[in-house]
C-alpha cells in the first residue's frame, strides 16, 4: 500500500463530519436520486447514481464507525478501502458528475449527496487519483494565477482592447474603490466582451470599480479537483489583493463555481470572515437597476429563455436577480420546465470541462439540455456563466442545433440607455 | 416458560436496546462534529432546517414523474405502518399499558384492515422495485433486505394474532417485534430518525444560501 494512498485515505477521514455521518446512516437505497442525475438519465446506466459515486467514502465510515461494519471487517467478511477502489471510482466522481446539486433536491431523507461527492474528492486528489487535465489545470492556477494559462499581460491586451472600442479607461489597482471585480480565463480569452459590457455599464452608474493586478482570475481549480490546501490559496490571492486595496465589495463574474469558492467556501477556507463582502455580477446589476442607476430601454421581442447556471442559482442562491434582469429586457422569456433551483446542469461544471476524458460522456449528458430546449422550442438561450455558455455552444454545435447562446451581463449592455442621469 | 420470557425479560431488555442503541446513534453523529460556517448568510439556517425537514415529504417533479411508483408504494407502506403502530387496538392497549399509562382511541376494525392491505401492498411493491430495478438492485446490500423482511414478518404475524386472537400467535408476533426493536439502531432503520437531522443539516446549509430546498 503506497503512502500517498494511505493519506488519501486520512484526508477521506478527516471529512467524515455530522452530516456526511448523518446522510450515511439515513440513506434508504431507494435510488431516488438517479433519477434527478443527467448522467443517469442519459446513459441508463446504474453507476452513475450519485449515491453510487460516494462508496468508498461509505465503506471508509462503515468499516470503522458502524457496528455491523466494523464486525465484518474484523471477520474479514468485507475488505478495507483499498487503492482499486479509488482506482475504479475515479471516473466516477470526477468525470460523471458536476457537482451540480440536483440529486440533492430529491433525496427523501434530505441528503446533500453532491456535498459528499465534493469532500470525497478531497481524499482522491490526495491520493493522486484525478484526471490529468484537472491537475494541470489546478497546477496552472498556482503557478500562473489561472487555470488556461493567463497572464496579466494577456488581461492588460484585452483591457486595452476594451478601452479602445468603447473610449473608457479601466481602472487597474485603484484604492478604496468600491468593487473590485474579478473575470474567469475564459471570459478573458473568449468573451472580451463581459468586460466591455460591465465597463459601460458601471460607467454608466458610476460605479467605483477597480481590477486587481495581483488577484484578476476568479476561478478555482482547487475546489474543483477536492484540493483544500490549493483552494485555500487561490482564494487567499483575491483576499489578501481586496484587503490591501481596501475595496467594500469583491464581484463575481459571470461564472459559476467561482461563486462558490469566493462567496460560500473561501472564508472556511482560509478559516476566517472578510472584511470585504462578496456580490455576484447578476446580484450587483440587479440593485443598480433597482436603485435606478442603470436604465435599460428597448425590450427584445425575440422568444428566450434562461439557463441556470448551477452554481449561481441552485447552490449559490441568486435565484431572482437573473430573472428580474431577463424579464426588463425580453417580451417574451419563457422559463424551461424545470428551472430555477431545479434547472438541468450544462453538463460541464465542478471540473468536467477541464477533463478531456470526459468528453464523450459530457456530450451524451447533453441530451438533457437538447431535450429541454426541443420541448420549449425557443432558440435563444440566456445564462449567466462563461463555462456553461462554452459547454453549451459545444453540445449545441455537436447536435447541430442553431439555438444561440447569450450572456445575460451583455445581453442588458446591449439595451442600457446611456447617459440616463 | 418461553412465552413469559417473551412477555417479560425479553421485552424490556429490547426495548432498552432499542432505547439506547437509537440515542447512541444519534448522539454518535452529532460528535462527528461540524465546523461553524464563516461565511456571511444570505438567509436563516434554522428556517432552511425546519423547512426541509417538512417540505421533503412533498417530492419535486422530478420525482413525481419518474419514480412514481415508489413514491405512491412509499406513502402506503409508511402511512399504513404509522396507523397500525399507534392505533390499532392491540397496540393501544399494550403502550398504555407497558409504557405511557394512559390510552387513546384506536382505529375501527375495518380501518385497521384496509391500512393493513395498504401497508402489505405498499412494502410487497417497494420490495420487489428493490430487487428489480438494476439502480436499486445496486445498491441495496444485506441490510436493506433484513429489514424489509423482518418489517414483514412482524407485520404479517400481527395480522394474523389479530385474526386467529391465539395466544401463540400474539407471542410470536410479541417476539419478532423485540427482535426488530433490538435489530433497529444495528440498522438502516435507523433512518425514521436521522431522516430528521439530514434534512436539517441540507435545510440549513441551503437557507443560509438563501435556497428553498
Ligand atoms: C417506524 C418507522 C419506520 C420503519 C419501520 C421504516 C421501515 C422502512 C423499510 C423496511 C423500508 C424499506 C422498504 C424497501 O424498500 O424494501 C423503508 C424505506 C423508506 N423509508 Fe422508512 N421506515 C420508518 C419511518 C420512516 C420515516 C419517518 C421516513 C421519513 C422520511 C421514512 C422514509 C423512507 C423512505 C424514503 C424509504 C424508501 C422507499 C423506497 O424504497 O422508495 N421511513 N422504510
Ligand atoms: S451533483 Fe449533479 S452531476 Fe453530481 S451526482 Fe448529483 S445530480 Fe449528478
Ligand atoms: S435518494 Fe437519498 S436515500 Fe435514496 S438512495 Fe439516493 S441518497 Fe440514498
Amino acid at each position: 500500500m503506497s503512502e500517498q494512498f494511505e493519506q488519501g485515505v486520512a484526508a477521506l477521514r478527516n471529512q467524515i463530519d455530522a452530516r456526511i455521518s448523518s446522510y450515511l446512516s439515513s440513506c434508504v437505497h431507494c435510488g431516488i436520486c438517479a433519477e434527478a442525475c443527467l448522467f443517469y438519465t442519459e446513459t441508463q446506466d446504474p453507476r452513475y447514481t450519485p449515491i453510487h459515486k460516494i462508496e468508498p467514502l461509505k465503506k471508509l465510515w462503515k468499516t470503522e464507525n458502524t457496528f455491523w461494519g466494523k464486525m465484518a471487517k474484523s471477520m474479514g467478511l468485507i475488505e478495507p478501502l483499498t487503492e482499486s477502489d479509488f482506482a475504479q471510482w475515479e471516473e466516477l466522481i470526477y468525470d460523471s458528475c458536476t457537482l451540480c446539486g440536483r440529486c440533492s433536491m430529491v433525496c427523501p431523507v434530505g441528503n446533500d449527496i453532491t456535498y459528499m461527492i465534493r469532500k470525497i474528492r478531497e481524499g482522491f486528489s490526495v491520493a493522486g487519483y484525478a484526471p490529468d487535465g484537472m491537475k494541470e489545470a489546478t497546477k496552472r492556477a498556482l503557478n500562473i494565477g489561472s487555470p488556461m494559462g493567463v497572464t496579466l499581460k494577456t488581461l492588460k491586451a484585452a483591457l486595452a482592447h476594451v478601452e479602445r472600442d468603447t473610449g473608457l479607461s479601466i481602472p487597474i489597482d485603484k484604492a478604496n474603490a468600491d468593487y473590485m471585480t474579478l473575470f474567469s480565463s475564459m471570459e478573458i480569452v473568449n468573451f472580451p466582451e463581459y468586460i466591455e459590457s460591465i465597463a459601460k455599464i458601471f460607467d454608466t452608474a458610476g460605479v467605483s470599480w477597480t481590477i486587481s493586478s495581483k488577484a484578476f482570475e476568479a476561478t478555482n481549480s482547487g475546489i474543483q479537483i477536492g484540493n483544500r490546501d490549493a483552494a485555500a490559496e487561490l482564494v487567499g490571492r483575491v483576499v489578501n489583493a481586496a484587503e490591501t486595496l481596501g475595496v467594500k465589495y469583491v464581484v463575481s463574474p459571470e461564472c459559476g463555481h467561482a461563486y462558490t469558492a469566493i462567496r460560500w467556501e473561501g472564508p472556511n477556507l482560509i478559516g476566517r470572515a472578510y472584511d470585504f463582502e462578496v456580490i455576484h455580477i447578476l446580484e450587483l446589476l440587479d440593485k443598480l437597476k433597482v436603485e435606478g442607476r442603470i436604465k435599460l430601454s428597448g425590450k427584445d421581442d425575440t422568444p428566450m429563455t434562461l439557463h441556470d447556471p448551477c452554481q449561481i442559482v441552485r447552490r449559490g442562491g441568486v435565484v431572482d436577480p437573473p430573472r428580474n434582469l431577463l424579464n426588463s429586457v425580453a417580451d417574451h422569456f419563457t422559463e424551461m420546465q424545470d428551472h430555477g433551483v431545479m434547472n438541468w446542469c450544462c453538463g460541464g461544471g465542478g471540473g468536467v470541462s477541464a477533463n478531456e476524458r470526459a468528453e464523450p460522456l459530457r456530450l451524451k449528458a447533453f441530451d438533457r439540455k437538447k431535450h429541454q430546449l426541443e420541448e420549449l422550442g425557443v432558440n435563444t438561450m440566456v445564462t449567466a456563466c462563461a463555462n456553461c455558455r462554452i459547454i453549451l455552444e459545444e453540445g449545441l454545435e455537436h447536435n447541430e442545433m442553431d439555438t444561440e447562446v447569450v450572456s445575460l451581463t451583455e445581453l442588458l449592455a446591449e439595451h442600457l440607455q446611456s447617459g440616463n442621469t | 416458560m418461553i412465552g413469559e420470557f417473551i412477555d417479560g425479560p425479553l421485552w424490556y431488555f429490547s426495548i432498552t436496546a432499542f432505547v439506547i442503541g437509537v440515542v447512541w446513534r444519534i448522539v454518535a453523529i452529532v460528535r462527528a462534529g461540524l465546523k461553524p460556517d464563516l461565511s456571511i448568510a444570505r438567509g436563516s439556517a434554522g428556517s432552511g432546517a425546519v423547512r426541509a425537514i417538512f417540505s421533503r415529504f412533498v417530492p419535486e417533479r422530478t420525482v413525481t414523474t419518474r419514480s412514481r411508483l415508489q413514491l405512491i408504494a412509499g406513502y402506503m407502506f409508511h402511512v399504513g405502518l404509522l396507523v397500525l403502530l399507534f392505533f390499532a387496538q392491540p397496540h393501544v392497549d399494550f403502550i398504555a399499558e407497558r409504557i405511557t399509562g394512559f390510552d387513546w382511541p384506536a382505529v375501527p376494525h375495518w380501518v385497521f384492515i384496509v391500512t393493513a392491505e395498504f401497508a402489505f401492498a405498499g412494502l410487497i411493491l417497494l420490495w420487489l422495485h428493490r430487487v428489480l430495478n438494476p439502480v436499486t438492485r445496486l445498491l441495496s446490500d444485506l441490510d436493506d433486505h433484513i429489514g424489509s423482511i423482518l418489517v414483514f414478518l412482524v407485520m404479517l404475524t400481527g395480522c394474523l394474532a389479530l385474526a386467529q386472537s391465539h395466544e401463540s400467535l400474539r407471542l410470536l408476533h410479541l417476539f419478532l417485534a423485540e427482535v426488530f426493536l433490538i435489530y433497529f439502531p444495528f440498522s438502516k432503520l435507523m433512518h425514521a430518525f436521522t431522516f430528521v437531522m439530514s434534512r436539517g443539516y441540507t435545510g440549513a446549509t441551503m437557507g443560509r444560501k438563501g435556497v428553498n430546498a
